[in-house]
């Protein structure tokens, strides 16, 4: 029998090794039209006339919708504001925001039709940075949004004036964080047709209940008459969270009365998907033998031109900016600014790598400048068990020294340095969900088997091999015998999201005590099939500033150690530690696979990834050879991962949520490291050769 | 439309493509054969890797007229019947498979590095999957795979 911890074989692992996975894209309906969306060459152009004749002339095209074809006023979407319309109407506002939609018997069919629709336009100034976004008199990329400030999120502890007069040095610089994409290998796929008085759709996405409620909104029918089918993303990291283009399928599958379907290019699945871009000013201030004083953080996060959950990722990510440490006061105040960009979302992290990165750096700037080592500053600040480090939220849940020591020691941190080399620490803090709801039901048949169904998603994760390792473990039967369903809420009990690291935590409850109730009916005599139900809930604190404490906090420590090479610029790692405090790992091997994964998707952002944009607000770099993300040779030469188990998690058997934490502090350990062999500072983020290299001129000349 | 003949995962197919779409879209759309994917379209992330005629080709990349008359095996063709290749096992074991999409080009560069290589070293193994992107970041875990069928089999797979 497979023991909660050890490395059980993945849910639906032979289906993703022998072709059978099914991912949306390889779904076929009967009668299918297929999908291409018409954008414009600039990201804001005022619409005038769209002429269809020429492309409805291509033999197998059926339709060419905008606007016009929509519902008046049109229908606008949104998961936190409802802001963006089912298509283009009067301007576009991004580079790749579709002012028409072609649907054609054949791909081949409404390509060449796509090309074929002549949309008259006249581009329009846009604003692509956070300067030009906020400078006087810029353009407003929503009416009503003045200075381009969708909002201001502001928290704060203590009081900052009386602590500043403590503080014996202020250190106070900007960090800038780069525009990036999830770029999962799945490209976002959308099909949807009519069925019975409603409508179906299907499509790669993280929460599909959260997507019927907005379908049902949108599209004016009830939920019961929307039905949400969600095969397993092929990688989804935040980025398919959302509503895309499934509002507009919809709408156009039941206007056409026939299935229509549209798979996103890898081009087009970066104009629908990024991170936001963000600079970071911060204030520390401390005590010269190294007692952290106050905090005081300024972030503007450049969302797109549409809210998506960007403003959440702003509000939720800049708040535990400080850091996980003890301060006599903190004070974060982060905006969300518009601009004429791809509406951001959210990404693994969810808005906290950025300030993070910038928060850091500045500790590791603060150690430097007082002369202590900069594991001996965190550890003095640190957090403990207990500790009221946010003072209105969850005290610290784990022991971070514990975690900071191990990667500290696994580092070989106090042992010396090869040659050339160059060593950096960072830790990173998350708040896990601050609500949720996760309903579960298990089904034990007669023959001893079971089925779990949960409407969580399987993104890549492993949600799948946990739910059947905590359900066969309950249920006291083999592995083999436990199947698992997701992904259809016509099937599945609801499910609030698939994000936050949370579905180990909530849905991991709720199939423990669908279980549980199983053995207890079991125990009662009950015979038959016997039906279980189990639920778990985060209540929301309408009082607190994000809406809810964290259920948990998702906690790591990173060291690397590297060396530059000075001709180039390059960074090789030759070793990578990874520490995350994960409560009770279910399984092993998962927690290893997404640790690791993320500190190598960190690696991305922090040496090579970043969007592109020309004056006309097009992104230069669009697809996977002008955008570089991490291969097989651009890994650290080691390694190494571990975790802290003190079962200490609200989850099952002590679990916390994990999986994102490992990414969080990469940049700021890479850049210290950096600094460390070369005695360049950066502060830009992708610490690219040619970024590193240019440093290290200036270096030489000054 | 142009008629073609190829030999897939042992199989003789007879069928008419058309002569602009490539091998990838042929295999998919006329072959329903989906475990092959479609990611990047320019031969940069490896989702589409098959074997043809004895070497692994981005299938995006080349034409289905072009493959006329040759052998391809796809991710579909690695087991026999319902027995995994020692590789689809370990990628298992091992811990390499996670959101999937990228893994039936994964095993096919594997697959074909091991064909070269019966041992291959460490750097052998990063060069011959760097072409093949895995956004999940289970690179260590799919060296850890393809290295466990070399020291485990002694042979090819």
């Amino acid at each position: 029998m497979t023991q909660i911890g050890d490395p059980a074989p993945r849910g639906g692992g032979r289906g993703r090794v022998n072709g059978e996975q099914r991912y949306v894209a390889d779904i076929h309906l009967p009668n299918e039209l297929h999908v291409k969306l018409v954008t414009l060459p600039c990201a804001r152009g005022r619409i005038g006339d769209i002429d269809s004749s020429a492309a409805l002339a291509i033999p197998g095209v059926v339709a060419v919708y905008s606007a016009t074809d929509l519902p008046h006023p049109m229908p606008r979407f949104g998961p936190q504001f409802t802001d963006r319309p089912v298509i283009a109407t009067g301007e576009t506002k991004f580079h790749g925001d579709p002012v028409a939609a072609v649907a054609a018997e054949s791909l081949d069919a409404a390509e060449e039709a796509a090309r074929l629709v002549k949309v008259e336009f006249e581009e329009l100034q846009a604003v692509v940075t956070v300067a030009a976004a906020r400078a006087e008199g810029a353009p407003r990329v929503q009416d009503g949004v003045a200075g381009n400030v969708l909002r201001e999120h502001k928290v704060a502890w203590g009081d900052l004036d009386a602590a500043a007069k403590h503080a014996e040095l202020t250190v106070e610089n900007t960090y800038r964080f780069p525009m990036v994409t999830q770029f999962a290998i799945e490209p976002h796929a959308f099909m949807a047709a009519p069925d019975g008085d409603g409508v179906t759709v299907w499509t790669s996405i993280q929460h599909p209940y959260w997507l019927q409620r907005l379908l049902a909104q949108t599209l004016k029918l009830p939920l019961a008459r929307v039905r949400v089918i969600a095969p397993d993303p092929g990688g989804a990291f935040g980025g398919k969270q959302h509503a895309k283009y499934e509002p507009l399928l919809a709408f156009m599958a039941l206007k056409l009365q026939r299935p229509v379907r549209l798979v996103l290019t890898l081009e087009e699945t970066f104009q629908a998907v990024r991170r936001t871009e963000t600079e970071v000013r911060v204030r520390t201030g401390l005590t010269r033998a190294g007692k952290l004083v106050f905090q005081d953080v300024d972030a503007d996060y450049l969302i797109g031109a549409y809210a998506d959950i960007a403003d959440r990722v702003v509000g939720k990510g800049s708040y535990i900016a400080c850091g996980p440490y003890n301060y006599e006061a903190g004070r974060v105040t982060a905006r969300s600014v518009l601009s004429h960009t791809v509406p951001s979302t959210a990404f693994r992290g969810f808005g906290n790598p950025q300030v993070n990165w910038a928060v850091e750096s500045n500790l590791t700037e603060a150690a430097a400048q007082i002369g202590l080592d900069p594991v001996e500053l965190r550890l003095k600040n640190l957090a403990k068990k207990g500790d009221p480090f946010i003072p209105f939220d969850t005290p610290c849940d784990g022991d971070w020294v514990e975690a900071t020591k191990r990667a500290a020691e696994l580092a070989g941190w106090d042992k010396p340095k090869p040659e050339g080399r160059g060593r950096g620490f960072a830790l990173g803090i998350k708040s896990g969900p601050t609500t949720g709801l996760s309903y579960s039901k298990v089904r034990l048949h007669a023959d001893g088997s079971a089925i779990v169904y949960c409407g969580t998603q399987d993104i890549g994760q492993g949600a799948r091999t946990i739910f059947a390792q905590i359900a066969a473990h309950e249920l006291g039967i083999p592995l083999e015998r436990v199947s698992v369903v997701m992904g259809d809420t016509g099937i599945v009990p609801y499910d609030q999201q698939t994000s936050a690291s949370r579905s180990t935590v909530l849905m991991g409850n709720a199939v423990l005590a669908a279980s549980r109730q199983v053995r207890e009916k079991l125990a009662a005599g009950e015979s038959g099939e016997i039906v279980g139900v189990g639920d778990a809930k985060k209540e929301p604190d309408p009082d607190h500033p994000l809406g809810g404490s964290a259920a948990f906090f998702e906690f790591n420590a990173t060291a690397v150690e590297l060396s530059v090479d000075e001709e180039t610029g390059d960074i090789t790692i030759h070793r990578h530690v990874t520490v995350s405090d994960v409560g009770k790992a279910i399984n092993r091997l998962q927690v290893q696979m997404q640790d690791e994964g993320a500190a190598i998707m960190g690696l991305g952002h922090t040496l090579m990834e970043r969007y592109i944009w020309d004056d006309a607000g097009r992104i230069r770099n669009l697809g996977a050879i002008d955008y570089r993300i991490p291969t097989s040779m651009d890994l650290p030469e080691v390694m190494v991962s571990d975790m802290i188990e003190n079962g200490d998690g609200p989850g099952p058997y002590g679990a916390k949520g994990m999986s994102e934490g490992a990414l969080l502090p990469v940049s700021a350990a890479v850049a210290a490291a950096v600094r460390d062999a070369t005695g360049v500072v950066i502060r830009d983020l992708p610490l690219s050769p040619e970024r590193v290299w240019t440093a290290l001129q200036q270096r030489d000349r000054s | 439309m142009t008629e073609i003949t190829l030999r897939v995962n042992d199989e003789m197919r007879s069928y008419s493509v058309e002569p602009h779409h490539t091998l990838l879209e042929s295999l998919r759309d006329d072959l329903a054969l989906t475990g092959t994917k479609e990611c990047c379209l320019v031969g940069e992330c490896g989702a589409c890797t098959v074997r043809l005629n004895g070497v692994i080709v981005d299938s995006c990349l080349v034409l289905a007229v072009e493959a006329d008359g040759g052998e391809v095996t796809t991710v579909e063709g690695l087991a026999w019947g319902d027995q995994l290749s020692a590789l689809q096992e370990a990628f298992l074991t091992r811990g390499a498979v996670q959101c999937g999409f990228c893994i039936p080009g994964q095993l096919m560069a594997a697959d074909d590095l091991l064909r070269r290589v019966s041992h291959p070293a460490h750097d052998e193994i990063e060069e011959g999957l760097a072409g093949n992107l895995c956004r999940c970041g289970c690179y260590y875990q799919i060296f850890d795979a393809v290295e466990s069928v070399a020291v485990g089999s002694g042979e090819q797979p």
